[in-house]
């Protein structure tokens, strides 16, 4: 295989036929081999990027795509050297599960002893083989996955664009298949751009991850430091589960419903925000007894999920706390209990960035 | 056994009416048939049976059968090309534009045939060598049948999306021509068949716009037959009639087998089946309605 692509875009927008504006201009660097996760809800730019990398959409004017060293703005994607995954695999109905794999070689004119072995290593590799001869339609919805990821690395792109691959399979088979894909793409050591609006799956795939929102880039960052330290409420919302309060710098603590949280921060440097808004996981808060408790709040409803329970509780903030424990007690609807938070995963916004 | 002995009155009713609807289509048609083979039509099959009124329709209209294959074989064509390119552009291109070119194409179908044709004539009426060819039918045919070609194959090109079969392919390095030909016509063959069938029986049938088109050397079956039926013996029209059967039953049959084909391989494709429908009332209406 050659050397890994990095992809650079450089001011590129999106402007659709009717005048509304998918895209703002953006800037964005994909190193040679790494594998970046788009991830956003729907609409918010995410597919338009990955279009406008693949070939299929062009940027406004004044946009650039480079592919390591050459500007491939104005090719298409058929001139690009891309593989490309599709939502709905896009596999073709005419031709059997190896004509499938062949095409694009056999488009490109490959000779026909070295087309034959390449699709033949492919078969093998997404173990493939003793359905080469089956229509597309004989194939289970994670047999087909396999077939569009061979087709998309035979013809050993510069690239790969999948574009939220595993929507379409249900929850079971998409564990399976993205740990799959995850190995895969470790083991082609091939530039990768997944697009997806599955935060789990995001963390899992991404070296990186871009999080997206209403056509611009939100946060970039490993998926660590996306979870850990969200650079603002929409990604903090948007990934994983998040409690919010609303707090009111008190002397070396905030003020928030249900109680008082000591600071950690140097409240001495810092500009003194008149509101602030506290953020934390749910595993890095715990039920406490009284005299240890920084909150207290009632509990509204008790989740048992296995290996631990999901507590809401509420300490007169707009949304319930969200608390997971191990502990066994029952709780039931009403009961009073004390929180203690983990002050050093505490993540502060200040208003301004809140809105 | 006693459940259907129980349900046996209803269903009793249910055959005997079935059959008497069945009845009531086939006895014309039968009538027909037998009136073409029987020696005298006032006398009556005492008469006799004969094949020589097919031999008769065979020495005076001869051409007309030709002329219509003819125009129908013509008219395929055309709607071959420009039919499956524009469902192809169309499909593509999905937007209120191509919608509005969609509807606007439906329009020769919906306007009177003889409204078309009086179009055609005021417009080309004075170019003297086109007005008396049959290529002048031939132009009001690809009007008429366009649409249906159209429909059929931008309603299978939907159901299979064919918008991101053409990207995947194009992300594979495969050229416009490449993907149409590799991707596009193999998997809208369907498609492409059950609009090819319809367009030759519509064409093939087709009576409004060709009796107003026609010129005494042009003139198709379906005018050939109401000439017949005007001016000849009634026998004469009705062996007519045989040999118009003879041309669009095995159509007709083809048709239907295609899309119960087509139905069993997809779920869905209502525009196939609606269109396999009005196709198949269609074509024999002139000499239904001449009959009566």
């Amino acid at each position: 295989m050659h050397e890994p692509t990095p992809i650079t875009l450089r001011h590129c927008g999106k402007t659709f036929a009717d005048g509304t504006l998918a895209l703002q201009p953006l800037d964005l660097d994909i190193g040679a081999g790494e594998t970046v996760v788009l991830l956003g809800p729907s609409g918010c730019g995410k597919t338009t990027t990955l279009r406008i990398i693949a070939g299929l959409e062009f940027p406004d004017p004044g946009g650039v795509v480079m592919f390591g060293d050459s500007d491939v703005t104005p090719l298409p994607i058929e001139q690009r050297g891309v593989g490309m995954v599709f939502q709905s695999y896009a596999l073709f109905p005419n031709m059997t599960v190896a004509e499938n794999i062949a095409y694009g070689l056999r488009v490109r004119r490959t000779d026909p002893a070295a087309r034959r072995r390449r699709v033949d290593e492919m078969l093998s590799m997404m173990q493939l083989g003793p359905f080469a001869e089956r229509r597309i339609d004989q194939l289970s919805g994670g047999q087909r996955q396999r077939v569009a990821l061979a087709r998309a690395i035979a013809v050993q792109p510069r690239v790969l664009l999948l574009d939220e691959p595993l929507t379409a399979l249900d929850a079971k088979l998409r564990d399976a298949l993205r740990a799959d894909i995850n190995q895969l793409l470790r083991s082609l050591h091939i530039t990768a751009v997944y697009v997806t609006h599955d935060q789990a799956e995001a963390m899992a795939l991404g070296d990186r991850i871009i999080v997206m929102d209403r056509g611009r880039i939100a946060q970039t960052g490993t998926p660590q430091q996306i979870y850990r330290a969200p650079a603002n409420a929409f990604v903090a919302d948007f990934i994983g589960t998040m409690n919010r309060l609303p707090a009111v710098p008190e002397a070396g603590a905030w003020r928030v419903p249900g109680g008082l949280v000591p600071r950690q921060d140097n409240a001495a440097g810092a500009a003194q925000p008149a509101r602030a808004e506290l953020l934390f996981r749910p595993e890095d808060v715990a039920l406490a007894r009284a005299e240890e408790a920084h909150l207290g709040g009632s509990v509204v409803t008790a989740l048992f999920l296995g290996n631990y329970t999901r507590l809401l509780v509420d300490v007169g903030a707009p949304a319930p706390l969200v608390v997971d424990t191990t502990r066994r007690d029952a709780w039931h609807a009403g009961d009073r209990v004390g929180l203690r938070l983990d002050t050093g995963h505490l993540i502060t916004l200040s208003e301004a960035l809140a809105a | 056994m006693t459940t259907t002995s129980r349900r046996g009155n209803a269903y009793w009713l249910q055959l005997a009416l079935t059959l008497l609807v069945c009845l009531f289509m086939v006895v014309p048609v039968a009538l027909s048939v037998l009136a073409g083979l029987t020696n005298n039509i006032f006398i009556g099959v005492a008469s006799g049976l004969t094949t020589r009124w097919l031999v008769e329709v065979w020495s005076l209209y001869r051409n007309t059968i030709f002329l219509s294959l003819g125009i129908a074989l013509a008219c395929l064509a055309c709607t071959l090309v420009l039919g499956v390119q524009a469902a192809y552009y169309m499909a593509l291109r999905r937007g209120r534009i191509t919608r509005l070119i969609e509807e606007l194409l439906m329009l020769p179908v919906a306007v009177p045939g003889l409204a078309t044709a009086l179009g055609l004539i005021l417009l080309y009426g004075g170019w003297q060598a086109f007005r008396t060819s049959w290529v002048f039918i031939l132009v009001g045919h690809v009007l008429f049948t366009l649409p249906f070609m159209v429909r059929s194959v931008l309603a299978i090109m939907s159901a299979i999306d064919i918008r991101t079969l053409e990207d995947a392919a194009a992300s594979l390095g495969a050229s416009r021509l490449q993907r149409f030909f590799t991707v596009v016509l193999p998997n809208c063959r369907q498609g492409i068949l059950a609009g090819a069938l319809m367009v030759v029986t519509l064409s093939v049938g087709e009576f409004n716009l060709t009796w107003m088109l026609h010129t005494p050397t042009t003139q198709t079956l379906p005018v050939g037959l109401a000439d017949s039926y005007a001016s000849m013996r009634l026998e004469i029209g009705s062996a007519y009639t045989i040999v118009f059967f003879f041309m669009i039953i095995p159509l007709l049959v083809l048709m239907q087998g295609l899309s119960a084909l087509g139905a069993r391989a997809r779920k869905h494709q209502p525009l196939a089946d609606s269109a396999g429908a009005t196709s198949g009332a269609d074509p024999l209406s002139p000499s239904e309605a001449r009959h009566a």
